[in-house]
């Protein structure tokens, strides 16, 4: 029978043969992910239902990846560190990266995949909206709160919904400056803030497998923004390789019946697509960037687990290389391995670090969450007043990075970085036409 | 189909469509740990805290509760995040059920596996009818809605979830199914 991926890998976690569009079944866990925000909670829940001396499933496939309030002077931010500390010693966890040490990664969306933790064919449940990010590399992977994560931590099992897939059928090659950003912010737009909901996001075609897989990570990450339960793309060469290259753990991938049946199809030819923004205060406020130039901005961030990444970093570098940003602008990178890639990493001979020096941005912030989503009141980056803000990230709900006074467009690396450089949402085709 | 021990009956909180989780519990406050009783409480006092200052307050300062005990909604209630602060906060705030046209998954599933308050779906757009301050009556069987007026307002079934929602949460089911020991 053709299946859809998701089908695939929930039928193989249910032990079944096949499974279909709107049965509940009960699944096997392959990975729990949780961090600082949602793991304190998650692990009461846990201690609540189950005992104080409850043992977690499989010490093995929990991974606490602390995040989003780490440089903070926030103190119960720094208590929910020691909350996790303490059960990590307790359950003896290997697989936990403790803040202020070496073994300290970032975001927890960015550093699940560089350390192995994700493998095709697998199922990954995360106490996280943007887990949906780790369909990229061929997983079953989505978001759930602290009491399915505290239900899991104990048993392995979650009780789930099969969920309808909506298949993107993307062809064509992305003309230069246009971005997986510029693609998966058009989708949106298209099908709304809702147009996925409950539903597989699973994107095929030649226009995905030509992109890295940052980029695929990019466009998966913000399924959710559609409503999406997880995004999802068929394993190919490239993502095998990336998987082997991070772990020796075995693993068996699997694929997508390209004409399994869907609820819906959608075809792309993303050499129509330009570069974009969301407009405040959706995801789904599609617009072309070349039609939004007359909108001032004053400060520009690039981070996060949708645009931290260390391609992010390199987009933003091609445009401000030789060139001065005209507001302030934030960079964080997402992982210590991506900060550790602005030092290495070259455009122009120049490393990452000095071009953003050079452009005078501000100080590269230490790799965590940070402003995306607002966090305690002394976070790098956070909105305070009216600021209308570019930036990389994935949500421009009101109030997201802070202030409810503030306005912010969602855009890829290389239109956040060119219209730093104007002060004025730009299109970044304009700096390669001029030979960037 | 589902049911409780009595109705529903209380004022209404009327919002629109894509109330999402930043508007319902500011990250701000994620800090909180709502499994620690009094941090739980405190989620509920800053429940909706991410509204624009010009909607009508929805907690009372002094108490931390809120004197709406249903919220009703539009489409695609509580998008965004998966914190289950937010059904959470409404929970401890004092609201029993919200009724929108439609849910975000992750806010369903985590008002489901919590038992925090009832994500009922309208078969119309009730934001449209109901004023904020409006009393309303919710059939024990949450079968319907009932107005100010007495118009009697269908609800869909809950279906699938039921049983979860009569357990009580995701633990409870599991309980009763014999998923996990008691």
């Amino acid at each position: 029978m053709k299946a859809t991926l998701t089908e695939k890998i929930m039928a193989r976690a249910a032990n079944r043969d096949s499974v279909k569009p709107g049965e509940n079944i009960w699944i096997n866990v392959d990975i729990l992910l949780t961090h600082d925000v949602c793991g304190p909670g998650t692990i009461g829940v846990f201690e609540r239902e189950l005992g104080e001396n409850a043992q977690v499933w499989d010490r093995n496939k929990v991974v606490i990846i602390p995040d989003h309030y780490i440089f903070t002077a926030d103190e119960k931010a720094h208590r929910n560190i020691n909350i996790l500390r303490d059960f990590v010693k307790r359950q003896n966890l290997p697989y936990y990266y403790d803040p202020g040490t070496r073994d300290y990664q970032g975001v927890c969306h960015v550093a699940l995949p560089q350390l192995g933790h994700v493998r095709p064919g697998e199922v990954i449940f995360g106490t996280d909206s943007h887990t949906c990010t780790h369909g990229a590399l061929g997983a079953f992977a989505t978001g759930i709160g602290n009491t399915d994560a505290g239900f899991v931590l104990g048993t392995g099992k979650l009780l789930v919904k099969v969920p309808e897939t909506l298949r993107f059928n993307l062809t064509g090659s992305l003309p230069q400056g246009v971005t997986a950003k510029d693609i998966i912010l058009r989708i949106i737009g298209d099908i709304g803030v809702d147009g996925a909901n409950y539903c597989a996001m699973e994107f095929l075609g030649e226009a995905v497998t030509s992109l890295s897989i940052e980029e695929r990570m990019t466009i998966c990450n913000m399924a959710i923004e559609a409503g999406g339960k997880n995004g999802i793309m068929n394993p190919d060469e490239k993502a095998l390789e990336y998987v082997r290259k991070r772990t020796d753990k075995p693993f068996e991938p699997l694929f997508a019946d390209a004409d399994a049946p869907v609820a819906a199809e959608y075809n792309y030819d993303v050499s129509e697509f330009e570069p974009c923004v969301a407009a405040p205060h959706l995801p789904s406020n599609y617009k072309p960037a070349s039609q939004c130039q007359d909108i001032k901005i004053d400060r520009a961030y690039i981070g996060s687990c949708t645009g931290g990444k260390i391609e992010d970093f390199i987009m933003a570098a091609q445009i401000l290389k030789g060139r001065k940003v005209k507001v302030p602008t934030f960079l964080v990178p997402a992982t210590v391995e991506v900060a550790e890639g602005l030092l290495t990493e070259k455009v122009g001979g120049k490393a990452l670090v000095e071009v953003f020096a050079a452009a005078e941005c501000e100080d590269i912030a230490p790799p965590s969450c940070a402003a995306c989503l607002g966090g305690p009141i002394d976070t790098f980056g956070r909105t305070s007043g009216n600021e209308v803000v570019i930036s990389t990230t994935n949500r421009n709900f009101i109030g997201r990075m802070g202030s409810k006074d503030s306005q912010i467009y969602l855009a890829s690396p290389f239109t956040a970085a060119a219209s730093a450089v104007n002060g004025y949402i730009s299109d970044p085709r304009a700096f390669f036409a001029a030979n960037i | 189909m589902s049911s409780i021990s009595e109705p529903i009956r209380g004022r209404v909180y009327v919002l629109e469509d894509n109330i999402d989780t930043d508007l319902i519990i500011p990250a701000e406050y994620l800090n909180l740990v709502p499994t620690i009783p009094e941090e739980y409480h405190k989620l509920g006092s800053y429940a909706m805290a991410g509204l624009p200052v010009s909607f009508p307050p929805f907690t009372d300062k002094e108490t931390g509760k809120t004197p709406y005990a249903i919220m009703i909604a539009g489409r695609n209630f509580g998008c965004g995040s998966s914190r289950e602060h937010a059904p959470i906060c409404l929970g401890a705030a004092g609201v029993k059920a919200v009724v929108a046209q439609s849910y975000a998954r992750i806010f369903f599933r985590n008002a489901i596996a919590t038992g925090e308050v009832y994500p009922l779906e309208s078969t119309e757009r009730l934001c449209d009818i109901f004023k904020t301050g409006d009393e309303a009556e919710i059939a024990a069987d949450l079968s319907t809605i009932k107005d100010s007026g007495g118009t009697v307002h269908q609800l869909k079934p809950v279906g699938a979830v039921a049983p979860v929602i009569e357990a009580g949460g995701i633990f409870g089911y599991a309980r009763k199914t014999g998923m996990i020991g008691n």
